[in-house]
């Protein structure tokens, strides 16, 4: 039978997958986005999944508001991405060195 | 039976689509692949019971998110293979930290024991659905956070239209103003052309 453990273990692989993904894609943006996705997407399927193995609604209600940051997150990130081509050409995380952090 | 079918089926294809993510040389199939992870995701939240966030989950991700990404994808003209470069550098010690963070996860999960006592008492009203059973909480005892995440949306869009609208100079524009105002009787003038003479 399908439990708690199951949903936990594939939100795990996810969450791992999407970290892996930020380290092997370190020069793209647009995949570093995606890999964020892919972990917030692991701590919703965790959210809903004690949501239901403990009978509280609570857990799907942040996993909306986890949804709704997400998608603010995305449309912000790539805002930000389509202004920086605009201005130099290029999108690799190396040559973002405007502000001198 | 059918439901354990169900979920690895979901699961596994979860998984797959989330590293074809990360392993995909094009982006655009990166993109793809995400959707498939979130359609997948859909599955297993609906195999839950969250019918109302698998539902979400599509319109905002499939319908909203994904698009956003593969508008920029493809409206960037960027050399992506360029962008790859040394992914052999990164492997191991990407490698190394993945696997860590696994164990720590699948140690918290082993180690974790639920206590009795830390339980809540159960919210879900018995008998309605899924949506009805976010209604009646999200407006009453989340009010303030679901304003606060309509705010968070309002600031998200701002933004967004704030950092790629752009002025340019010497475009043509139709200017509304001024075709209110113009007056006809500066734009006509009458002219006495005489026979055989011009203007």
């Amino acid at each position: 039978m399908i439990g708690l453990t199951h949903y936990l273990g594939v939100a795990a692989m996810l969450f791992v997958i999407g970290v892996f993904g930020i380290f092997l894609n370190r020069k793209n943006i647009i995949i570093i986005l995606m890999s964020i996705e892919l972990m917030l997407l692991a701590v919703n399927i965790n959210f809903v999944a004690f949501s239901t193995h403990l009978g509280d609604i609570g857990g799907q209600v942040f996993t909306l508001f986890v949804l709704t940051v997400a998608a603010a997150e995305a449309a912000i990130g790539l805002a930000i991405l389509v202004c920086f081509h605009r201005n130099r050409g290029t999108i690799a995380v190396e040559d973002v060195n405007m502000m001198k952090g | 039976m059918i439901q354990v079918l169900a979920f690895y089926l979901f699961a596994v294809t979860a998984v797959i689509a989330g590293v074809m993510v990360v392993f995909s040389r094009n982006p655009v199939h990166s993109v793809l692949w995400l959707i498939f992870a979130f359609f997948s995701s859909a599955g297993l939240f609906v195999m839950m019971g969250a019918e109302f966030l698998a539902m979400l989950l599509m319109i905002v991700y499939v319908g909203a998110v994904a698009v956003l990404f593969l508008f920029v994808v493809m409206m960037l003209d960027v050399d992506f293979a360029e962008l790859r470069g040394r992914v052999a550098e990164y492997l191991p010690i990407g490698l190394a930290i993945g696997l860590v963070m696994l164990m720590q996860l699948s140690f918290g999960f082993l180690a974790w024991q639920e206590v009795d006592a830390a339980r809540p008492a159960e919210t879900m009203a018995r008998g309605v659905g899924n949506a009805h059973q976010l209604g009646e909480v999200i407006y009453t005892k989340y009010v303030y956070a679901f304003q606060a995440s309509g705010l968070i949306l309002l600031v998200a869009m701002i933004g967004a239209i704030v950092l790629t609208l752009r002025h340019r100079e010497g475009v043509k524009k139709q200017s509304v103003m001024s075709q209110l105002y113009r007056d006809p009787k500066e734009a006509v003038v009458m002219r006495d052309v005489k026979p055989g003479g011009s203007l």
